[in-house]
């Protein structure tokens, strides 16, 4: 198998640096709502800030995979002698929270890294924060080359979800019959 | 579609424990903006000047502003209006934080509260989900102890509180309203909220705010993100630290205190002490601040970090921001230590941390004086520290003599009488001001304190520079990039102002220039409160990254009001006037725009006087400081002029 190039993409996250403004989930719901910019709302932000001052956790989590399930049992970690639930790192649209759920339709969300049409260079959340939390980060990897795996769009994992809420041959029904009356 | 603003209030009456949804004029938002200008109508048209501040017929309004919830980075203001108990006039408080931005998610600009609950309740705002809760079991919880109860006790860890605390409930005149790192605090809109039986407000809110002109409004809201970056790498040469960048004073960031405990007041705003700062202060100070402050924290959407989390071993987390850290440091001639920890129990209790030092200090004066004795103080510690907690406690808890000092200096002077007045001296209508005792007149400073309707000098003053440059290299330097003067007779000022000689203080800038100046002031205030800006990026420091060049373009963009400098500067007049009215009507005249006889040691009664005479001209007042009918009229507010005629205001 030969070798291929990937293109990486990190952002970074310095939770000592973060003040905790939610200027990334502004920037982040503006720049996906439809038509771009015309709505604001943090529910539909795919970062999200964890935020309890009390204990001073100030954690900016992205939109990762959707899961049906919520985890058996939970970590809490102790770092720097602060207390943080796995939770606070996880960027699942899970049934145990609110988080990247659609808030109409309560499907999930997920980061796309901006990566719209046209593709911006750096993501929105990422230029917001002026207080430097989030920097962004590219590089090259090299990789065996492997057959492209069939990466969900938003639609899919919609409907991945709607899958396991009603059954597969439930929702195929549904969609044979929205099309057949056209 | 209604663009920037929901279109929708909520109105609560606690006595019936009605709830409603009510559709505002989208009228009023072309007149008044929102916020504070729509607050003010709805005060203007509903509590008359004979309800008073804790009779059920007195309104408690939350207000988000116009921008509150837009991607606009700062607009995250709270406005809270209601008749102030202290001064008997409108109370116009407000706090940054979450609580509005989720307020218009959840699909209100403003949550209007009137009536009185029978028993203590919370509200809970949920989308279209309201409901008035029982609180009984957090009475006499602290204030920022209930925020964390009530999201607890929700299962809503994303919910926004805005709760009082023990002094709020028992109405004492300075109670202030606490939520995360922010507060309402002055002129005691707590207690109005603790008559009304109200522990709290929680909201949530997961609903769209939409812009009319998307793009080209985000594409505003970048360029005011690239001026901050530019003004936080750029401080303004040649003007003192805390005035050289954006935010509110950044108190919670430095540590260096020498200009503020030397040029401040101690005790009841009475000593100055020039050679306080030295070498083994500044190294105690510095670690005291260091060993508390957890993090610097911001409010929503905006970069700048003026709050600080402060966890002071051995007692629990709060949140503080700008100056509170030094207000009963210096009121007690103690330390910063001392500081950080009576302002834990104070913003747990929920009180100003202007007022309520001073009025301890004030009570410590007159037992000092002879005018109370140690009776009225039973059981009170022997140390600074010890009588200042011991004062706190009792003046929350209204206990003996607590029971008089918790009506303000003012009114504890009246009551106590024997002379205690001559001790309530830092006042203006009856409100406690900052402990700053100066030399020279400064007569725009004259006009703000005196005329302003925040009765709170930082809540006024502005973007025009607080002293002349030493050199014309400097005032050239300040000139040239000045970008936010309205136009460029600002600049001329700027570049004739001397320290000494004929364009010195108090004669220059004369008296039209400084009405001129001042008008520039409360102008941009008056549009930040409309908006809900926080005047941190705004009308407060100089150089900011709204103004009054760019602010229409961002209110056309978001709303689609055809808008333009003079559109929106008479909409801010209009504002300013109104309230100028509503206090007329509730007795407020020129007799009352008095700044304390002892602010300056160097007064000019013939230049004062004057001073007043051509500002109210400039404003289109008479000259009892009363807007008059033909002014009124042109700022389509006729019917006010009516009401006041009416009620023979003119013809006093």
């Amino acid at each position: 198998m030969s070798k291929v190039k990937k293109k990486i993409k990190v952002i970074k996250v310095d939770l000592d640096k973060c003040n905790g403004c939610r200027a990334c989930e502004v920037a982040c719901a503006a720049f996906h709502a439809n038509p771009k910019y015309s709505s604001i709302n943090p529910a539909r932000s795919r970062i999200r800030m964890v935020i309890d001052p009390i204990n001073d956790e100030y954690v900016p989590i992205r939109a990762a995979e959707y899961t049906k399930s919520e985890c058996d049992g939970r970590n809490v970690y102790t770092i720097n002698g602060k207390e943080y639930s796995e939770c606070s790192f996880c960027g699942a649209s899970c049934p145990a929270r609110d988080l990247f759920k659609e808030p109409d339709s309560g499907l999930p969300l997920r980061c796309d890294m901006c990566e719209d049409d046209p593709a911006i260079e750096t993501p929105m959340c990422v230029q917001w924060c002026l207080a430097e939390a989030l920097t962004y980060e590219e590089y090259e990897e090299e990789v065996e080359e492997e057959e492209e795996q069939v990466k969900l769009g938003e639609m899919e994992t919609s409907l991945k979800s709607l899958v396991d809420k009603y059954g597969l041959p439930k929702l195929v029904d549904s969609i044979a019959r929205m099309s057949q009356k056209g | 579609m209604r663009y920037a603003e929901t279109g929708y209030n909520l109105e609560v009456d606690l006595s019936r424990g009605n709830i409603e949804r009510v559709e505002s004029d989208p009228k009023l938002t072309e007149l008044h903006l929102g916020g504070l200008g729509t607050n003010a109508k709805i005060l203007w048209d509903r509590v008359g000047p004979e309800v008073q501040p804790f009779d059920p017929e007195n309104l408690l309004i939350f207000s988000a502003g116009l921008f509150g919830g837009t991607p606009a980075p700062g607009a995250n203001r709270t406005i809270v209006s209601t008749i102030s108990p202290q001064t008997g006039l409108m109370a116009f408080s407000m706090m940054g934080g979450f609580f509005s931005p989720e307020l218009k998610y959840a699909g209100y600009d403003k949550v209007i509260i009137r009536g009185k609950s029978p028993d203590l309740v919370y509200l809970y705002i949920n989308n279209d989900k309201v409901e008035i809760r029982d609180a009984s079991h957090l009475r006499g919880k602290g204030a920022v102890e209930t925020q964390e109860l009530i999201k607890q006790e929700l299962k809503e860890p994303n919910a926004h509180v805005a709760a009082i605390g023990a002094a709020g409930e028992n109405r004492v005149y300075f109670a202030s309203i606490e939520q995360g790192r922010s507060s309402c605090s002055r002129a005691g809109i707590g207690a109005v909220m603790g008559d009304k039986g109200l522990k709290a407000i929680a909201v949530r809110g997961t609903k769209d705010i939409n812009v009319a002109r998307p793009a080209e409004f985000f594409g505003l809201c970048n360029e005011v993100l690239d001026y901050i970056k530019f003004r936080n790498d750029n401080p303004i040469p040649n003007v003192m630290t805390i005035l050289q960048g954006l935010g509110s004073p950044q108190e919670m960031l430095h540590v260096d205190e020498k200009w503020h405990t030397e040029n401040f007041m101690w005790g009841n705003s009475r000593t100055r002490r020039r050679d306080f700062w030295n070498g083994e202060i500044e190294t105690k100070w510095k670690e005291t601040q260091e060993s508390v402050r957890t993090r610097l924290i911001s409010c929503y959407n905006c970069p700048m970090k003026c709050g600080a989390i402060i966890s002071v071993p051995g007692i629990s987390t709060y949140m503080m921001k700008c100056f509170s850290k030094l207000t009963y440091t210096m009121a007690a001639y103690s330390d910063l230590d001392f500081g950080f920890r009576i302002a834990q129990r104070a913003t747990e209790y929920g009180v100003d941390g202007f007022s309520t030092p001073q009025v301890m200090a004030f009570a410590l004066e007159l037992l000092e004086a002879g005018i109370l004795t140690e009776k009225d103080f039973p059981g009170m510690p022997d140390d600074a520290e010890g009588r200042f907690y011991w004062l706190l406690d009792a003046i929350v808890h209204r206990e003996g003599i607590g029971d008089v000092l918790a009506k303000g200096t003012y009114w504890a002077a009246k009551e106590i009488g024997n002379g205690a007045e001559e001790f309530a001296h830092n006042n203006i209508k009856k409100h406690e001001q900052l402990p700053l005792k100066l030399g020279m007149l400064n007569p725009i400073y004259f006009l703000m304190y005196a005329t302003g309707e925040k009765i709170n000098i930082t809540q006024i003053e502005g973007q025009f520079p607080q002293a002349p440059f030493a050199t014309m290299e400097e005032r050239e330097e300040f000139c040239k990039d000045w970008i936010q003067a309205p136009d460029e007779k600002f600049k001329d000022i700027v570049k004739k102002w001397e320290f000494r000689g004929d364009y010195s203080m108090p004669f220059y800038p004369g008296v039209q220039e400084c009405c001129e100046i001042v008008d520039w002031m409360e102008r941009m205030h008056y549009i930040d409160d409309s908006l809900g800006m926080c005047a941190g990026l705004s009308s407060f420091p100089l150089k900011p990254p709204y103004h009054i060049h760019n602010y229409p373009k961002l209110i056309s963009a978001a709303t689609g009001m055809d808008l333009d400098p003079d559109g929106l500067t008479k909409i801010a007049r209009r504002n300013r006037t109104l309230i100028r009215a509503f206090n007329n009507r509730r007795g407020m005249r020129r007799a009352d725009e008095k700044p304390p006889e002892n602010h300056w040691k160097k007064r000019f009664p013939e230049l004062e006087a004057q001073l007043l005479d051509e500002y109210y001209k400039f404003r289109g007042f008479n000259n009892n400081g009363v807007p008059t009918k033909e002014y009124l009229e042109e700022i389509d507010l006729g019917y006010v002029g009516e009401d006041l005629e009416q009620r023979g205001i003119y013809n006093e």
